[in-house]
């Protein structure tokens, strides 16, 4: 057992406000979208607007951080071991098998990780960002040459990535307990230091 | 009102000084009296300047004892020669209007709405509404000059007044007012009108537009006497005690055509605020004349986004009839008639004290603070007009508004619909003209014949009456566009941003927290609750074998 520094301080920063964020952007979105009401409409509203320039903020900065850094390599995708690691999660973890993928500065993710977040980054991200920045922009659309842009579509477009974002929400927040123990993988997203075989 | 009444009041006073003086009434007094009156008049001035460069008491046109308003009339084109020309080229005189989009003619000369239905045969009485003297019958000459009536409209007294049943005339002599009261109105006293003429004022229009239908609150929904002096809350432009809007000032005239009329309204304006200079061709009387496309600043940027689609008063003015006065709300003209044991007229009154039923007139409902409807619209109007065909067989529409979601010039309106149920002829199938007013023996309101005043009033627009008439329900839509409220009383985003609000009933517009596919959110919450469930079986799983392998 030995412990290396996995995750740096901004990434770590990044990490825990953006969960923050897209918690709360869930919660405020699907009272948007009339599924129940909490804050009422004009406030979740409000506060959605703000953290979504909040977040674009953020995501500014990591973008930069991530081209900066080289770090964006980590979500290059591959096959390899990529059978054995689900092949670990749906039989082998339950009879302690070890985990097929070591984690290393270098391979922060195992090769599931790397194509779930490569999925994130590439289309529910986008899907997100191009869909609620018409959505802001509606006043716009005119001016743009969207005029032919119908609400209902982007509504659609938005509501599918809130979906496709809570059901990865959903898995993320599970797996982040799977580590050596139940702590082990967010106690180092907290920290930076994961334990390592 | 645009002069304040003391104000008002101090040149009333000291005008009345000078024509005293002027007239020689003072010359018993003293030599010094005119002196005295013209330095009372020169301190006046000095106090408080009018903004107005005539003052009309001094005028020697207006010095004559008038025994008419036509008379009247005379002396205001020694000076204002032009006006009688322009007044005759409105609608506030011909009462007549072609809609250019639909060629049909409109009016209230052409006009058969579901109130007191149509002027034809009852001109005497509804020309009390006529910017005009001695329009009684058919044969009224709408080119004389001297017919025009110039003080109902600038007169800023109070006491003008033009009485139903004297063709547009205001009494001239003591008349017993209102009929059968025991009240005695005194002669109009048409000089004092006449030296104290000034601009339009809420009350000079008012005296028309909050009472058309027959009464206050009858007609508009969004107009009635409430807004002589409104406060605030009750419209923010109008506020007496604050930004104290005329209606001149929306209704912007030009060689007296007053634009902004309801016959050819104007849905939307996307071409920002009116600045000086703009061409005349556009309506002054919108929202957007004045607040442009993207009236609300940054922090509240996202409602200027509505703009695309819904007109400023739908939000603005949440409800009308805002104000004390209860609006009428529909007339059933079918229960007209009925007389009681002695054969006279029955008049009852509900718990607020507003007439229920008339014999002459029927059953009436009322509200206030009500909500409007909702509807696309365009800005066209579609009349149902003498002639054409009504059967009885379905609701009338005595006007349909246009326009729809994919219009681009179509906006989410609010709208007051009057209800009602009127007379049609059954053999020529068509709405009725029926023949209310007057002395004579076919006058509904004197013997309560239908029969016989439909022949009379049907003969007025030229038809004869087939002898067979009956009742049709009818809808009149009105655009609600005065009593806007402050902002602070406008709808909340709530009020539609739900599944069932205001606007639960418009269609071709995606309104968030309103709509939503239902397949994707079951497909959505279907896979998320899926995924919960798998991972927590998993975790299950986990538990329960590290669990037996500690056992």
């Amino acid at each position: 057992m030995q412990r290396i520094y996995i995750f740096k301080r901004f990434e770590r920063f990044w990490h825990w406000s953006q969960a923050a964020l897209i918690m709360f952007m869930m919660l405020t979105g699907f009272e948007i979208h009339g599924t129940y009401t909490w804050l009422g409409f004009q406030r979740a509203v409000d506060y959605h607007t703000t953290a979504a320039w909040v977040l674009i903020t953020l995501w500014i900065f990591a973008i930069f951080w991530h081209f900066t850094t080289g770090e964006w390599k980590q979500y290059v995708p591959t096959m390899e071991k990529a059978e054995a690691v689900l092949r670990y999660y749906l039989t082998g973890i339950f009879t302690d098998a070890p985990h097929p993928f070591r984690q290393s500065t270098l391979t922060k993710h195992n090769p599931l990780q790397r194509l779930a977040y490569l999925f994130v980054k590439l289309v529910i991200n986008p899907l997100i960002w191009l869909t609620g920045l018409l959505y802001l922009f509606y006043s716009s659309w005119d001016n743009w040459g969207l005029g032919w842009l119908n609400l209902e579509w982007i509504a659609i477009g938005h509501v599918i990535g809130a979906f496709l974002m809570l059901i990865f929400f959903i898995a993320h927040v599970y797996l982040a307990t799977v580590g050596h123990t139940p702590a082990s993988h967010i106690k180092a997203m907290v920290t930076g230091w994961e334990d390592v075989d | 009102m645009i002069i304040p009444t003391t104000i008002t009041g101090a040149l009333i006073a000291s005008g009345l000084a000078v024509g005293l003086a002027i007239s020689g009434v003072a010359h018993a007094t003293a030599d010094s009296a005119p002196a005295a009156a013209l330095k009372q008049t020169t301190q006046g001035a000095a106090q408080k300047l009018d903004s107005s460069t005539a003052d009309h008491t001094k005028f020697e046109a207006l010095q004559a004892d008038f025994k008419s308003g036509s008379e009247v009339t005379k002396a205001c084109l020694t000076c204002h020669t032009e006006a009688a020309k322009q007044i005759h080229k409105t609608k506030h005189w011909t009462w007549e209007y072609k809609n250019p989009d639909t060629g049909q003619v409109l009016g209230k000369k052409h006009v058969i709405n579901n109130f007191c239905t149509a002027v034809a045969s009852n001109e005497d009485h509804c020309s009390a509404c006529h910017i005009g003297y001695g329009w009684a019958d058919n044969k009224f000459d709408f080119s004389v000059q001297e017919n025009v009536d110039c003080l109902v409209c600038h007169d800023t007294t109070g006491v003008y007044k033009k009485l139903p049943g004297l063709a547009g005339h205001p009494n001239y002599e003591t008349m017993e007012w209102p009929p059968k009261s025991g009240r005695l109105r005194p002669p109009t006293d048409l000089k004092k009108v006449a030296q104290n003429v000034g601009k339009t004022s809420r009350k000079t229009c008012g005296a028309c537009h909050f009472r058309g239908g027959g009464g206050d609150a009858v007609k508009h929904g969004d107009l009635d006497s409430s807004l002589e002096s409104p406060g605030r809350y009750l419209d923010v432009h109008m506020d007496a005690e604050g930004l104290d809007f005329a209606c001149a000032k929306c209704h912007v005239t030009d060689a007296h055509e007053v634009p902004g009329s309801r016959y050819g309204p104007t849905a939307t304006d996307t071409n920002g605020v009116q600045m000086r200079g703009s061409k005349k061709t556009r309506n002054p009387a919108t929202c957007q004349a004045c607040h442009g496309n993207a009236p609300h600043d940054q922090a509240a940027a996202r409602l200027n986004d509505h703009t695309r689609k819904i007109a400023c008063q739908t939000c603005h003015i949440p409800a009308y009839a805002r104000g004390p006065r209860h609006a009428k709300m529909s007339w059933d003209w079918s229960t007209a008639g009925q007389l009681d044991e002695h054969g006279k007229r029955i008049k009852t009154r509900n718990s607020i004290g507003k007439v229920e039923y008339d014999s002459n007139k029927g059953h009436f409902t009322y509200d206030r603070y009500v909500t409007p409807e909702y509807k696309w619209f365009n800005g066209k109007v579609k009349y149902t007009l003498f002639g054409d065909k009504v059967d009885g067989s379905s609701i009338v529409k005595i006007n349909e508004f246009l326009g729809g979601p994919d219009d681009p010039d179509s906006r989410i309106w609010p709208l007051r619909v009057f209800r009602g149920k009127q007379m049609y002829d059954k053999g020529l199938k068509t709405l009725a003209v029926l023949h209310t007013t007057g002395n004579d023996e076919s006058a509904f309101w004197k013997n309560y014949d239908w029969d016989k005043a439909l022949v009379t009033g049907m003969k007025a627009v030229g038809a004869k009456y087939s002898g067979s008439m009956g009742f049709v329900e009818t809808e009149m839509s009105w655009p609600i566009t005065h009593m806007v409220a402050p902002k602070e009383d406008a709808l909340k985003c709530e009020q539609c941003h739900t599944k069932v609000g205001r606007l639960a009933g418009i269609e071709g517009v995606y309104i968030p927290a309103r709509d939503r596919i239902v397949a994707l959110d079951t497909v959505g919450f279907s896979l998320a609750l899926l995924a919960l469930i798998s991972v927590l079986i998993h975790g299950a799983i986990r538990i329960f074998v590290s669990r037996k392998k500690k056992g």
